[in-house]
């Protein structure tokens, strides 16, 4: 067995793909990068000519401010903390912050929509034991499959799976309170809930993998009025402003949550399980997550050809800030509906080269 | 955590939970040691305090371990197939757990404090000092939620409480996974599901998914990449 700890931070023994095992080692290998760690980005320093020139940092171990020249500054500090940068980032020649004129950093802020439900499948207490990593989310979903004609909110979402006989964690048997019921005997008599013994020690075991859930994740509708500004009373331990958020679900996505759980009740029954939980209804915009609870969040300074309207232009370089460039979630204009790691590292390589390309031909 | 929470932590084996509680154990490390720095944990210097912090405190009085020992084992005994909850360390995980999520102080202390009050109320003597049968007598009241009266209210939370931390206690020790017989977390071995499985329920792997994902054979293999990052075997 491979027993080493850590996952949720970085692969310990680079199993799996992590940005600092597979991306950041390979590249210092190479000899070319110089690393800062620990180093909170204040803000983008730019000339007379409104150019950047560098940056601020205050170094997180010995809380001292140190500048860094740059001839180009690429900024991936996820798409709030970048908007958060180019904001703080005021200038004579970028008052409202770095390439701000058009007022657009920090708006049509969206993260994906989210909920989800789960049952119990009777045909599964008791299974024979495999090996069953990687039978969720990782390996199985269902991309949006309806045509929007046909309903009554825009977009799509797909469906995650999990469950399984999963590796116990931290949780693992919790809720024999509540769940013991479900096993029942010859008579399909139900087991009463709680108790204790070896009767609950072989219960534990019996419904180990016979649950099964899935969540919903949908494309939401980026709006000029969901955004991040500046908070001007609030800064963080390291004396930068930090941001406060304004954000409301629009009918689009409350009905594609509702859509959601129709979809989850639909399948569970066909499956043959008991559902679990009650069915979130209009009051609790039918258990959609909060915004920002999916963690997806994107957009906050969007690229688009006109200057007026968008913050970046179609290789994320900001455009009033031409040797200013954005490589996280911060330039997407839209996010379908599934997670933007891969679109990031996309466009990333494509801002890349472009940047190349640039500096060979003395643009930028 | 609400109950809800709970479920959803119980069921979601394999969606990562944001924390990983079963000691740290690369094959190298010893499992038994208490020492905090586990070598490749992956803790940041905070962290690392914290876990010096609650590992030098005591939470549990004598007298509370020893009820907590009792009340475990008669949760979690012995069985023809593993040890009690107290082999596997059980005890100890929940003095940890008191530490590290403070929350569970409160509803753990009471809760012992209201057993001992329901056992002088109803033998005239402490829990440590009642027999076997008389504890049980006790724990009947408190441990089925569903049927209790309401007088056992507070003795049926706590007793919820204790209950699940001793059920994911035992099943994330090693004692337990073993027990529970999982069989993942093996790289480079997955083999699909068993022949019999699929025959159960009338299914069966098509070729192509036996060609690309199923290559025992290739199981072991390791890519190979040149100093330019390109791929050569």
């Amino acid at each position: 067995m491979f027993f080493c700890a850590q996952c949720n931070r970085a692969c310990q023994v680079y199993a799996d793909f992590s940005s600092s095992t597979c991306l950041v080692k390979p590249a210092m290998q190479k000899g070319k990068v110089e690393l800062y760690t620990h180093a909170m980005v204040r803000e983008v320093i730019t000339n007379d000519q409104g150019l950047a020139t560098g940056v601020v940092y205050i170094d997180k171990k010995d809380l001292n401010e140190y500048r860094i020249g740059a001839k180009v500054v690429v900024l991936a500090a996820s798409a709030c903390e970048t908007a958060r940068i180019m904001l703080n980032s005021k200038s004579k020649q970028h008052p409202d912050g770095l390439s701000n004129s058009s007022g657009v950093v920090g708006r049509y802020l969206h993260d994906s929509t989210g909920t989800d439900r789960m049952g119990i499948l009777p045909e599964l207490i008791d299974r024979p034991r495999y090996n069953e990593d990687g039978v969720g989310g990782l390996h199985v979903y269902s991309p949006w499959w309806l045509d929007n004609k046909k309903l009554d909110f825009p977009r799509g979402y797909h469906l995650e799976y999990w469950g399984g006989m999963g590796m116990p964690s931290y949780g693992f048997g919790f809720g024999m309170d509540t769940m013991r019921k479900y096993i029942t005997d010859e008579l399909g008599k139900p087991t009463a809930n709680g108790g204790y013994g070896a009767g609950l020690k072989n219960d534990v075991r019996r419904i180990y993998g016979s649950t099964v859930g899935m969540s919903g994740r949908g494309e939401s509708i980026p709006q000029y009025d969901n955004y991040c500004a500046i908070d001007p009373d609030t800064v963080d331990k390291y004396g930068i402003p930090v941001l406060k958020f304004h954000y409301k679900w629009t009918e689009h996505e409350v009905k594609q949550s509702k859509h959601m759980h129709d979809t989850f009740e639909e399948i569970l029954t066909g499956m043959g399980a008991i559902i679990l939980g009650t069915k979130p209804g209009p009051e609790t915009q039918y258990g959609l997550a909060a915004p920002g609870r999916i963690i997806h969040e994107v957009g906050t300074t969007r690229m688009g050809d006109d200057p007026k309207t968008s913050v970046l232009n179609k290789y994320a370089q900001a455009h009033e800030c031409k040797n200013v460039f954005v490589v996280d979630g911060g330039s997407f204009v839209s996010q379908a509906d599934k997670n933007p790691t891969w679109t990031i590292l996309a466009l990333s390589w494509r801002t890349s080269e472009y940047i190349i390309n640039q500096l060979k031909s003395q643009n930028i | 955590m609400d109950r809800r929470e709970n479920i959803k932590v119980l069921l979601t084996g394999t969606v990562a939970t944001g924390f990983l509680l079963s000691s740290g154990c690369k094959p190298d490390v010893d499992t038994t040691t208490t020492d905090t720095e586990i070598k490749g944990y992956g803790r940041v210097p905070q962290e690392i305090l914290h876990d010096k912090k609650i590992s030098s405190e005591t939470f549990f009085s004598d007298k509370e371990k020893k009820m907590v020992t009792i009340l475990v084992d008669i949760i979690i005994p012995k069985d023809e197939k593993s040890g009690s909850a107290t082999e596997a360390g059980v005890p100890d995980f929940i003095e940890f757990m008191m530490k590290d999520y403070p929350k569970f102080q409160t509803p753990m202390r009471g809760g012992l404090m209201w057993l001992e009050n329901f056992s002088l109320a109803s033998y005239d003597k402490s829990f440590m000092d009642i027999t076997h049968e008389q504890r049980i007598a006790l724990i009947d009241q408190i441990a089925y939620p569903d049927t209790a009266t309401v007088e056992m209210k507070n003795g049926v939370k706590f007793f919820n409480l204790i209950r699940n931390l001793t059920c994911t206690g035992f099943f994330t020790s090693e004692m337990g996974i073993n027990d529970l017989g999982y069989v993942g977390n093996r790289p480079n071995q997955w083999n699909g599901v068993p022949d019999d499985v699929l025959k159960k329920f009338g299914l069966s792997y098509d070729q192509r998914t036996l060609d690309t994902c199923l290559k025992i054979e290739d199981q072991h293999k390791i890519a190979k990449w040149d100093a330019e990052g390109n791929l050569i075997g």
